[in-house]
């Protein structure tokens, strides 16, 4: 198999992921295109091939979307792919339209996650009535409360760990410009104070419901001096699934998340993740994600993972040594289907040098991950500044 | 073309999709056993493990499964949540409290409501037991069940708990690949 280098030329997200009642789905996925190719400093002239994904289209009641946006994004007579991996699409993207530069068919990709919350209701979307058993409608929420709980009683972590992180990530997204939420005045009694959704998780403790879309323009080695700003490059990247349900099923840490960040660790020689890395941009839509990931993807020993997060080791503004969503992650934006690659773009910017006020100073290498589905599709990447 | 009319820049519009299902050759004994007020898992020869729904294949080696197995209307709590947030659609009026149970005999636990209880007593490894709607309503579906609500048993140590299923499950596989050599 080839094996070219992949370089992460241009980035582009939508002004801020917030509702936009006055624009469509073609006009959201074009705005982040057209910043990506800006920044790569291409036209779309220059794009051989077009990656698409997005989470279930019950999110906005329109299906196949990617028939109808590859004009909109300049896919007419172009290839034009559509990835299906739930949350994590926005990563699992990503890595497809890598490996179409890796395998050398194509010298330059323009992949585009999206998703517009605002056209439906991703609650509702979640919780489909199955034939022969009693339909519960609690959505993703209801679905990884009784994890976060399982993690709690396992961890025996004090019960306002969570709250820790959702002060944390809000904090960061002050300095995101692209941040659904902006909340200033946040404090640990305030999201201590919000109502309980899906116990024992608060509402400020989740997610927003946001519209967005993220794009990046990706190049072989050959084709990756077009950008005024130096590229990123992918220095390993990972996928793995499992079902949803099946006798025993591990789902505080599951098999799948700790053996794709184990191929992703040896691809990228890792052995120390929290010590090699400099930042990372995970999927943590739920405040108690960052724990649970913490653990799973061997930042801390199983058990601990709430400790770093009290420490402030996790925090860019506590100057702790391993910044987590210096973006404010998916807890200050969640258009579904980009938020995957919304970390993966933001762990590019990074490196690049380019995150302005939440930049990590001088960070050379940062993890993209993202999980989805009952926490059964994980995609991760490492990038760096430097070639692999 | 009337350009004074105020925008519509949002309109419920609800879809819905109305199935209807033919079930398999190895689903129809578990709705027709549901019908009848039992509860019926498949025991997967592969694993040793019995599967509630059964839905005719074991997820971890992919065979088919269609050895029946009666299970008990108890059984154990091992993860709830208590739902405080509407969802458009919904017949059940928040608070209301979900948890993954399972069933006494099966290894793979099954969602289910909670009620007849405080919502701070439901609790990891609570011992629980259904609440059957009246007979005459009983139809091919788990919905026979409106709900679990406690018993008065202690609470269970749920890693023993696994501990102990997955020790019968072996002892089922062994058994069950003996029956297969014999």
């Amino acid at each position: 198999m080839s094996n070219h280098r992949v370089a992460i030329c241009g980035i582009g997200q939508t002004e801020r992921y917030r509702t936009k009642l006055t624009c469509s789905l073609a006009g959201l996925v074009r705005e982040a295109a057209l910043n990506a190719l800006a920044d790569a400093g291409c036209d779309w002239s220059d794009i051989d091939a077009l990656i698409i994904g997005k989470a279930p289209d019950m999110f906005e009641g329109v299906v196949m979307p990617e028939a109808y946006l590859a004009e909109a994004l300049g896919g007419v007579n172009k290839p034009v792919i559509r990835v299906h991996t739930a949350g994590s699409v926005g990563g699992s993207t990503a890595i497809v339209a890598a490996n179409h530069i890796k395998s050398g068919l194509f010298k330059r990709v323009l992949t585009v996650a999206f998703e517009k919350q605002s056209e439906s209701n991703a609650h509702w979307a979640l919780s489909p009535s199955m034939p022969f058993r009693p339909h519960f409608n609690s959505g993703a929420g209801g679905m990884f409360a009784p994890v976060i709980r399982e993690y709690m009683r396992r961890s025996g972590a004090p019960e306002d760990a969570g709250c820790y992180v959702a002060v944390k990530d809000r904090v960061h997204a002050l300095n995101n410009p692209h941040a659904h939420l902006h909340l200033p005045d946040i404090d640990l009694d305030t999201v201590k104070n919000s109502p309980m959704l899906w116990e024992p998780t608060r509402f400020l403790e989740s997610c927003p419901s946001s519209d967005g879309a993220c794009a990046m323009v990706l190049a072989a080695e050959s084709h990756a001096d077009t950008s005024a700003h130096k590229p990123a490059w992918v220095h390993a990247m990972a996928m793995r699934s499992e079902p949803s349900f099946y006798p025993w099923r591990e789902e505080v840490n599951p098999e799948a998340s700790r053996a794709c960040a184990k191929d992703l660790y040896a691809q990228a020689g890792i052995t120390k993740p929290r010590e090699e890395l400099d930042l990372a941009e995970v999927y943590v839509p739920f405040s108690w994600f960052e724990p649970i990931w913490l653990e799973s993807l061997g930042f801390a020993e199983s058990g601990q993972g709430w400790r770093l997060t009290l420490e402030g080791a996790t925090s860019r503004d506590q100057g702790g040594d391993i910044p987590w969503n210096c973006s404010g992650g998916v807890l200050s934006s969640n258009p579904i289907g980009a938020s995957g690659m919304i970390r993966f773009a933001e762990a590019a910017l990074q490196v690049r040098g380019m995150a302005n006020k939440r930049q990590v100073d001088g960070a050379k290498r940062a993890l993209g991950h993202a999980y989805g589905g009952h926490s059964q599709f994980f995609a991760m990447w490492i990038v760096g500044a430097e070639k692999p | 073309m009337d350009i004074d009319l105020d925008p519509i820049e949002q309109l419920d519009a609800p879809i819905y999709h109305r199935y209807h299902a033919t079930s398999s050759r190895a689903i129809t004994p578990f709705l027709h056993a549901m019908k009848r007020g039992e509860l019926l898992g498949h025991l997967s020869t592969a694993t040793g493990k019995v599967l509630f729904p059964p839905l005719g294949a074991c997820p971890e080696s992919g065979q088919a499964t269609h050895m029946p197995v009666i299970l008990s209307d108890s059984g154990t709590v091992l993860g709830f949540t208590t739902v405080h947030l509407p969802i458009p659609g919904s017949k059940l009026v928040p608070p209301f409290t979900v948890a993954n149970i399972l069933l006494d005999g099966a290894d793979q636990a099954c969602g289910h409501l909670i009620s007849e209880c405080e919502i701070n007593a439901v609790a990891i490894g609570m011992r629980v037991t259904a609440v059957w709607r009246a007979k005459e309503i009983w139809n091919n579906s788990l919905e026979n069940i409106e709900y679990f609500r406690p018993i008065a048993e202690p609470l269970v140590d749920i890693d023993e708990l696994q501990k102990q299923c997955l020790i019968k499950a072996n002892h089922r596989k062994k058994s069950a690949q003996g029956d297969q050599d014999a």
